[in-house]
């Protein structure tokens, strides 16, 4: 235990050695360098006369949002059907394409550590780390705008959410039930059919309303780069300036989430 | 021996939703809304048959990166990506720590729980695109607005994570230390801290990581960033330079996520 002798000779607890303390400060005065010479990087070409007007301009635009055009809501429900397909039937692709990849990439159902499991990890983080409006723009450019590019950007993002959510839910099954199913001469496409499956089912579905409901705001901006949904319309209205149309749609954005984590709350809670 | 006849001799596995009424209505509306989805979305063969070409040129670009011939587009890209994601992760975390401690039921009174709660739901409803679009607005052009961006995102998922590990700390350790007589700073410094923290550097580590991939997407609505210069590319249709720029993307995530793991594993 750190103990240092204080001025009247007696011993006084402290919490660290001087050198943990010496240690520690030279780290936090290395990230304030950091900090620092990030900050002076990035603001380099800054015009700073723009920032220190921000709140004026926050003030204009606050005051061309109200009141939202109320009027242009009829625009906007085959938009927002678009949107939830997008997202669900995104979802729904990205479900199917992402089973195959967790059950590859589990280190306990894997048919092959050399081979299948690398691929499968390389599957799961390529799709993660690449955001569903990056996909979106390359598969605008591949398939055209529309909302097909927009389920695809969706179920390829998901791929490496709900794989990696999957694999480590497969990875952390009872040993004890695929044993039991083992021993009964069952073959390993039924061992996992009845002793994985019905384990991660119930964490396959949360993992599943909980991704739909990531995807539902997801969906909702993939438009701005041509993908369908409600974020052409969000597009177009910023183009020509309109603010009273962005208010509406921004309302509607948050209404449909609001709705959607209500309803992904509620599954949730009825499975767990 | 007869009563036994009529008992099942055969196991059938339990259905995952148990009763049977909701089975039905949910199994049905989910195929009569998946049918209609489908059905509404326009598929134009024409343009599909024309960009699998494309697709075959985007996938060659991936085989043969170049990384030369817009390589100083991409320095600058990846310089305002990276200086963006250090930044603002520590004045996110600068912010959030004090909502996410005003936001712990055990710590604060309700009035200040409530306003913090609120500030973290107002910045979970908008997806980062979003709001960078309207701080562009007010800011202007440039990785500034990137920066406003990601330090507002990082409120939501650090302030919220850490409020609800504050309200997991043990108790024995607060009332240790309250009845010692400490005042609610020392209070927070000397029970809750030493608990939360190994959590909350875990997080931070993992918050560096999301705001670097978030740092790549607000570059297409202008804040800034290496999604300009891969929006650009794609525009001009150089599709080996797109390529060049997500492997790049791609690398950085899988080092960031790598050494945050190492970083992490090492705490704990």
């Amino acid at each position: 235990m750190p103990v240092t002798r204080a001025h009247d000779g007696l011993p006084e607890w402290r919490r660290s050695t001087p050198r943990q303390a010496l240690l520690r400060w030279f780290g936090w005065l290395l990230l304030v360098a950091l900090f620092v010479f990030c900050w002076r990087v990035m603001t380099q070409d800054t015009i700073w006369a723009y920032f220190w007007d921000a709140p004026n301009q926050a003030a204009d635009i606050a005051a061309r949002m109200m009141p939202p055009r109320w009027s242009y809501i009829d625009a906007l429900w085959r938009a927002m059907w678009d949107t939830l397909a997008i997202a669900t039937l995104g979802t729904v692709l990205g479900i199917v394409l992402a089973t195959p990849v967790a059950f590859l990439a589990a280190r306990n159902t894997r048919p092959s550590a050399a081979l299948v499991r690398p691929v499968a990890l390389v599957v799961i983080v390529a799709s993660r780390s690449i955001n569903s409006l990056i996909w979106a723009l390359l598969l605008v450019t591949v398939l055209g705008p529309g909302v097909l590019a927009g389920i695809v950007a969706i179920a390829l993002r998901s791929i490496g959410f709900i794989g990696k959510l999957l694999y480590e839910a497969i990875e952390e099954i009872d040993k004890k039930q695929v044993e039991a199913i083992q021993a009964t001469g069952a073959t390993s496409l039924q061992v996992v059919d009845y002793a994985v499956v019905p384990q991660v089912m119930p964490a396959f579905a949360g993992i599943s309303v909980f991704r739909w409901d990531i995807n539902i705001r997801e969906s909702s901006v993939v438009g701005l780069v041509g993908a369908g949904g409600i974020g052409l319309n969000l597009e177009a209205s910023l183009n020509t300036l309109a603010w009273s149309q962005v208010s509406l749609i921004l309302l509607v954005i948050l209404a449909t989430v609001l709705v959607s984590e209500w309803v992904s709350a509620k599954v949730r809670a009825a499975i767990i | 021996m007869s009563t036994l006849a009529s008992y099942p001799t055969r196991w059938r596995r339990p259905p995952f939703i148990a009763s049977a009424y909701w089975r039905w209505a949910i199994y049905g509306g989910a195929l009569v809304y998946l049918v209609l989805a489908v059905g509404s979305v326009e598929v134009n063969w024409a343009r599909l048959a024309e960009g699998l070409q494309r697709g075959g040129r985007l996938f060659a670009g991936f085989l043969t990166p170049d990384f030369v011939s817009r390589w100083s587009d991409i320095v600058i890209g990846m310089q305002e990506s990276l200086t963006m994601t250090v930044t603002s992760t520590v004045a996110g975390i600068l912010v959030s720590v004090p909502i996410g401690v005003g936001a712990a039921r055990n710590l604060t009174p309700l009035p200040v729980y409530l306003a913090c709660r609120a500030v973290i739901a107002l910045s979970r409803t908008f997806q980062e695109v979003i709001i960078a679009i309207l701080f562009v607005a007010m800011v202007g052009f440039g990785p500034l607005a990137g920066f406003l961006t990601l330090t507002f995102g990082t409120i939501d998922f650090l302030a919220k994570l850490l409020a609800e590990d504050i309200e997991d700390i043990d108790k024995g350790q607060v009332e240790a230390i309250r009845s010692t007589g400490g005042s609610w700073l020392q209070l927070l410094d000397y029970a809750v801290t030493p608990q939360v923290m190994p959590r909350l550097i875990g997080l931070s580590l993992y918050r560096l990581d999301i705001n670097f991939r978030e740092s790549a997407v607000v570059g297409i609505v202008g804040a800034g960033g290496i999604g300009a210069t891969l929006n650009t590319a794609l525009d001009r249709y150089e599709y080996d330079s797109a390529a060049a720029v997500l492997l790049l993307i791609i690398l950085i995530v899988m080092a960031a996520e790598y050494g945050s793991g190492l970083i992490r594993a090492r705490l704990q």
